[in-house]
C-alpha cells in the first residue's frame, strides 16, 4: 500500500502537461542521440544538461527530461545496430549479431518493432524492480569485492569463445587484442602510465566509443571504397513493415529471462548496461543450444540483448540513487545532474527526498510508455533511412561519427585514433576475425585487471583470496563451465555449418 | 524520385539535429571540467557556472565542456598550448590539480603557466571506517597499523599516489611510521565506491572527502574517525579533527578555477570578481551545505602564491614518502 501511495506522489509530481511534453521531447532527442554512431547516452545526456539550465527548469522537470533522454538513447542504440550493422552506442553492440542478419533477410522493420517491444519489457520490468526493491538491492553492492568482480568479468570472457565466429581461436585472438588495448593508460595501482609513449591523450586509455565507431562505421567506409559500393552492407532491399506478433509472443520468456539477467548486471556498480546485454545474449544462446541458430538473425537473438540492456539501464539506477555509486557511464552523468540540483544521492535519499525519487520513478514509467508508442509507429521513418542511396548515407554516417567523437573530448587525437581503429577493423574483417570480442576486451578488460590487482594488494599476493567467498566460487564454477561446456557439447550436438558474414 | 528526396530530407534532419546538439552556444563563457561528468571538477564547473548565470554575473549560461584525460593534464596542456589568450575560458581546479603539478604528472607543465583565480570552498579530508569497525578513534587505527601494517587496508577514490592516498600517509608520517610502502591502498572509482568496499568489509578504512560521505553518515553505515581541518566543520561538529587527536595534519580539497596565462589583468580581475560574487551568494552557501563543503575563500592575487606553496609542500611530501623521486 505504501508503494502505491509513493507512486501516487510520484505521478502527482511527474504528470503535468509540461513534464509530459518534456518527456516526449526527451524521448525523441534520446532516440536520435542513441541512433547516431559516436553519440552514446552518456555524452548525449551530458551535452543536454546545459539545456535544462538555460530553459530554467526546476529539479523534477530537469530529471524527467534527462531520464527520458537516457531511456530514449537506450532504445535508439538498436536502430543503427539493426539497419547499418554499426552499434549506436556500446550497449547496442550485441544487437548487431542477430539484428543485422535479420534486417538483411528483409525483415528490418520487424526486427525494429520486436527489439522495441523487448526494450519496453526490459525497461518496464527494471523500473518495477527499482521501485519494489531498490533499498534492499543496494546491499548487493556490499557483497561484491575485488575477488567477486574479477570472477564476474572472467565469466563474461569465458563465454566469449562461442560467439560470433565459427572459429574459437579467432574470437580469442580478438579478445586478446581488446585486452591489450585496455592496458593503455595510467595504471591505477601504481599511478604509472603504460603504453602511452608519453602522449597525454593516451593517459586515460582508449575510449570505447572511439573504438566502436572506428571498428564498425569507419571500417564500413573502407569496404565501401574498396568495392566501389557493390559489396557494402548498406542499402539493402526492404519488404513491407508489419508487426511480428508471432515473434513477440514466441520470445516472451526470452524477454523475461533477459530482463532479469540484465537487471542484476546493472545493479552491480561498474558492470553496467554493456555487460547486461552481453550476459543476457550469451545466457539465452547457451539455453537455446546450437540448433536455435543464434547469429543468423533469429528473433530470440534480437529480443534478448535489447531486453537485457534496457533492464540493465534501469538496474544501474539502483546503486546510483541508493549509494551514489553510478552503475554505468550514463548514470554518472545523471549523478552529476542531481548534484548540480543540490540533490545528493545516497542511503538517505529515499527518506529525505521522496518526491525526487518517486518523481523519477514515475517519469521513467512515463518515458517508457512514450517510447513504445513512439518507436512502433515511427519505425517506418527509421527504416526509410535504408532507402537512401549508400553514397549519400555513408558520408552522412562518417560525418556524424567525426562530429560525435570530437564532442567526446574536443581533441583531434581521438579522430586519428578512430581512423586507426577503422583500419584495424578493415583488416580484421578481411581475416574473418570477429570485432565484437575486441570491443568487449576494451570495455571490460580494464575493470577486470583493476579487480585482480586490487584483490592482490588486499591479499598480499595470496591468490587463494580469489576463491574466498561463496559468490566468487559460484562465479568461477559458472565461468569454467561456460568455457569448457561448448567444447564437449560441440561434438554431441553436431551443429550444421552456420552462415557467417 | 520523390522517395529519395524524402529520405534525403530525413538524413538531413538527422544531421542538423546532430549538429544542433553538439554546437556550443556562441560567445558564452566556457568552463572546462578536466574530467568525465560526475566528479568534483564537473561539480565545480556546473555549480559555479550555474550560479554565475543565476545571480547575473554572466549574461549567458556557462557552457561546460568535459575534457577528461591525464588526470586533468590534457585540459591543462590544451589551455596552455591552444587557448592561452581566451578571455571566455575558465577551468575547474582543486587540490588534485596542485598535487599532480607537484608530482610532475602534467608532462613538465608548471603552475606558473596558467593563472589561478581562486578557491571558494573546500572539501575537508576525512578518515572513515564501517560502523562495526573495532577502531574507535584515529589513535587506535594508527597503533594497529604500526603493530601490523598488513592488517589494515585503505580504499580511496584517487589512484595510487593521489591526494586520497597521501592523506593517511601524511598522518602516519606525523605518527613516526616511515615504512610507507607497507601501507595497503587500493584506488577505486570514486569515493562512494571506496565507502561501499569499506562497508562490505573488503577494506578497513576509507580515505576521501567530506562530500563523499555525507549520505552515509546520515544513514549510520559509517563512522568518521577524523576530519583533516584546523577546526571542526560546522554541521559536522561531532567529528573530531586529526589535530585534536594529536596528529597535526590538515588536508582539504579546495574547489576553484584557473584561467589562461595570456589574458589581460582586467579579464583576470573580472573573473575574480564574478567568483567572489558566487562565494557570497545564497545559492553557493546552500550548495556548500548540501555537499559538505567548508567555507574556504581565497580569490585574486594571493591565491597564486597559495597554490605555489601547496605545490612545493606536496612535492616535498611526495619525495619524503617515496611517491616521486
Amino acid at each position: 500500500m505504501e508503494i502505491l501511495n509513493n507512486l501516487a506522489l510520484g505521478f502527482s509530481v511527474a504528470l503535468s502537461p509540461t513534464t509530459l511534453m518534456l518527456a516526449v521531447i526527451g524521448c525523441f532527442l534520446g532516440t536520435i542521440i542513441g541512433a547516431l554512431p559516436g553519440l552514446g547516452p552518456s555524452n548525449g545526456v551530458a551535452i543536454l544538461i546545459p539545456l535544462t539550465f538555460s530553459l530554467g527548469l526546476d529539479a523534477t522537470s530537469a530529471l524527467v527530461l534527462m531520464t527520458a533522454v537516457y531511456y530514449g538513447a537506450m532504445y535508439g542504440g538498436r536502430i543503427s545496430s539493426i539497419l547499418l550493422n554499426i552499434p549506436g552506442d556500446e550497449p547496442a553492440l550485441m544487437t548487431t549479431l542477430d539484428g543485422y542478419p535479420m534486417a538483411k533477410k528483409g525483415r528490418a522493420g520487424e526486427a525494429l518493432v520486436l527489439s522495441g517491444v523487448a526494450s519496453f519489457v526490459g525497461a518496464f520490468l527494471a523500473t518495477i524492480g527499482l521501485l519494489l526493491l531498490a533499498p534492499l538491492l543496494a546491499r548487493v553492492a556490499f557483497l561484491f569485492g575485488p575477488a567477486e568482480y574479477f570472477a564476474l568479468y572472467l565469466l563474461a570472457f569465458c563465454t566469449l569463445g562461442g560467439m560470433a565466429s565459427n572459429n574459437q581461436a579467432k574470437a580469442a585472438i580478438a579478445a586478446c587484442i581488446g585486452l591489450g588495448i585496455a592496458m593503455i593508460g595510467v595504471d591505477n595501482n601504481s599511478g604509472l602510465p603504460r603504453l602511452t609513449f608519453g602522449n597525454l591523450h593516451l593517459m586515460d586509455g582508449v575510449d570505447f566509443l572511439v573504438a566502436i565507431v572506428g571498428l564498425f562505421a569507419i571500417a564500413e567506409v573502407f569496404f565501401f571504397i574498396e568495392s566501389h559500393g557493390k559489396n557494402t552492407s548498406l542499402g539493402m532491399k526492404l519488404e513491407k513493415v508489419k508487426i511480428p506478433w508471432s515473434d513477440i509472443v514466441a520470445t516472451r520468456w526470452t524477454m523475461l529471462r533477459a530482463s532479469a539477467v540484465g537487471f542484476v548486471a546493472g545493479i552491480l556498480p561498474g558492470a553496467g548496461a554493456s555487460l547486461g546485454s552481453f550476459l543476457a545474449y550469451m545466457s539465452e544462446k547457451s539455453l537455446a543450444g546450437e540448433k536455435a541458430g543464434f547469429g543468423t538473425g533469429v528473433a530470440r537473438g534480437v529480443a534478448a540483448p535489447e531486453a537485457g540492456n534496457n533492464a540493465a539501464a534501469g538496474g544501474a539506477l539502483v546503486p546510483m540513487l541508493t549509494l551514489g555509486v553510478p552503475g554505468s557511464g550514463t548514470t554518472a552523468v545523471l549523478l552529476a545532474l542531481l548534484m548540480t540540483l543540490n540533490i545528493t544521492p545516497g542511503p538517505t535519499l529515499f527518506s529525505d527526498r521522496p518526491e525526487v525519487v518517486w518523481g523519477l520513478i514515475a517519469s521513467l514509467l512515463i518515458a517508457n510508455v512514450v517510447l513504445l508508442l513512439m518507436n512502433v509507429p515511427l519505425v517506418k521513418i527509421f527504416v526509410r533511412v535504408l532507402q537512401v542511396p549508400p553514397w549519400v548515407l555513408l558520408p552522412g554516417v562518417t560525418m556524424i561519427s567525426f562530429v560525435g567523437i570530437y564532442s567526446l573530448s574536443g581533441s583531434y587525437f581521438d579522430l586519428l585514433l578512430m581512423v586507426a581503429f577503422g583500419v584495424l577493423g578493415y583488416f580484421l574483417r578481411k581475416l574473418d576475425v570477429p570485432t565484437v570480442p575486441v570491443i568487449l576486451g576494451i570495455l571490460l578488460g580494464g575493470n577486470m585487471e583493476d579487480a585482480l590487482r586490487r584483490a592482490m594488494v588486499l591479499a598480499d599476493g595470496n591468490w587463494t583470496y580469489l576463491f574466498s567467498s561463496p559468490i566468487a566460487i559460484g562465479l568461477w564454477i559458472a565461468a569454467v563451465a561456460g568455457f569448457v561446456a561448448p567444447m564437449f557439447l560441440r561434438n554431441v550436438l553436431r551443429k550444421p555449418q552456420r552462415i557467417t558474414d | 524520385m520523390k522517395k529519395t528526396y524524402l529520405s534525403g530530407l530525413a538524413v538531413g534532419a538527422f544531421l542538423t539535429i546532430g549538429f544542433a546538439v553538439t554546437a556550443p552556444v556562441a560567445t558564452a563563457a566556457e568552463c572546462i571540467a578536466p574530467a568525465n561528468p560526475g566528479g568534483g571538477w564537473d561539480f565545480t564547473c556546473r555549480q559555479i557556472g550555474k550560479i554565475m548565470h543565476d545571480i547575473g554575473a554572466v549574461d549567458k549560461p556557462v557552457q561546460v565542456t568535459n575534457m577528461a584525460g591525464g588526470g586533468g593534464g590534457l585540459a591543462f596542456n590544451h589551455v596552455v598550448n591552444e587557448r592561452n589568450t581566451d578571455a571566455d575560458l575558465i577551468v575547474a581546479a582543486s587540490s588534485a590539480t596542485a598535487t599532480r603539478l607537484a608530482q610532475n604528472a602534467y608532462a613538465g607543465r608548471t603552475a606558473a603557466e596558467v593563472r589561478f583565480v581562486g578557491a571558494i570552498g573546500a572539501d575537508p579530508g576525512v578518515i572513515v571506517v564501517a560502523k562495526d569497525s573495532p577502531y574507535k578513534d584515529l589513535k587506535s587505527l594508527i597503533d594497529a597499523i604500526k603493530a601490523d601494517p598488513g592488517s589494515v587496508s585503505f580504499a580511496g577514490g584517487s589512484a595510487v599516489g593521489g591526494f586520497d592516498h597521501l592523506k593517511p600517509l601524511m598522518i602516519l608520517q606525523r605518527a613516526g611510521f616511515t615504512d610507507i610502502t607497507k601501507v595497503k591502498y587500493i584506488g577505486v572509482d570514486g569515493g562512494a565506491d571506496a565507502i561501499t568496499q569499506t562497508i562490505g568489509g573488503f577494506t578497513q578504512v576509507m580515505t576521501g572527502d567530506m562530500s563523499e560521505i555525507v549520505g552515509f553518515l546520515k544513514s549510520g553505515d559509517i563512522r568518521a574517525l577524523a576530519v583533516l581541518t584546523e577546526e571542526r566543520v560546522p554541521g559536522f561538529d561531532d567529528i573530531p579533527t586529526a589535530k585534536e587527536q594529536g596528529f597535526d595534519v590538515v588536508a582539504v580539497n579546495w574547489r576553484g578555477l584557473y584561467v589562461p596565462k595570456g589574458v589581460s589583468d582586467e579579464t583576470f580581475n573580472a573573473w575574480a570578481d564574478r567568483l567572489n560574487k558566487v562565494a557570497v551568494s545564497k545559492e553557493w552557501q546552500e550548495a556548500m551545505k548540501a555537499n559538505g563543503l567548508a567555507p574556504f575563500t581565497k580569490v585574486g592575487g594571493d591565491f597564486q602564491s597559495y597554490v605555489d606553496g601547496v605545490v612545493a609542500e606536496v612535492r616535498q611530501l611526495s619525495k619524503d614518502i617515496g611517491v616521486i623521486k
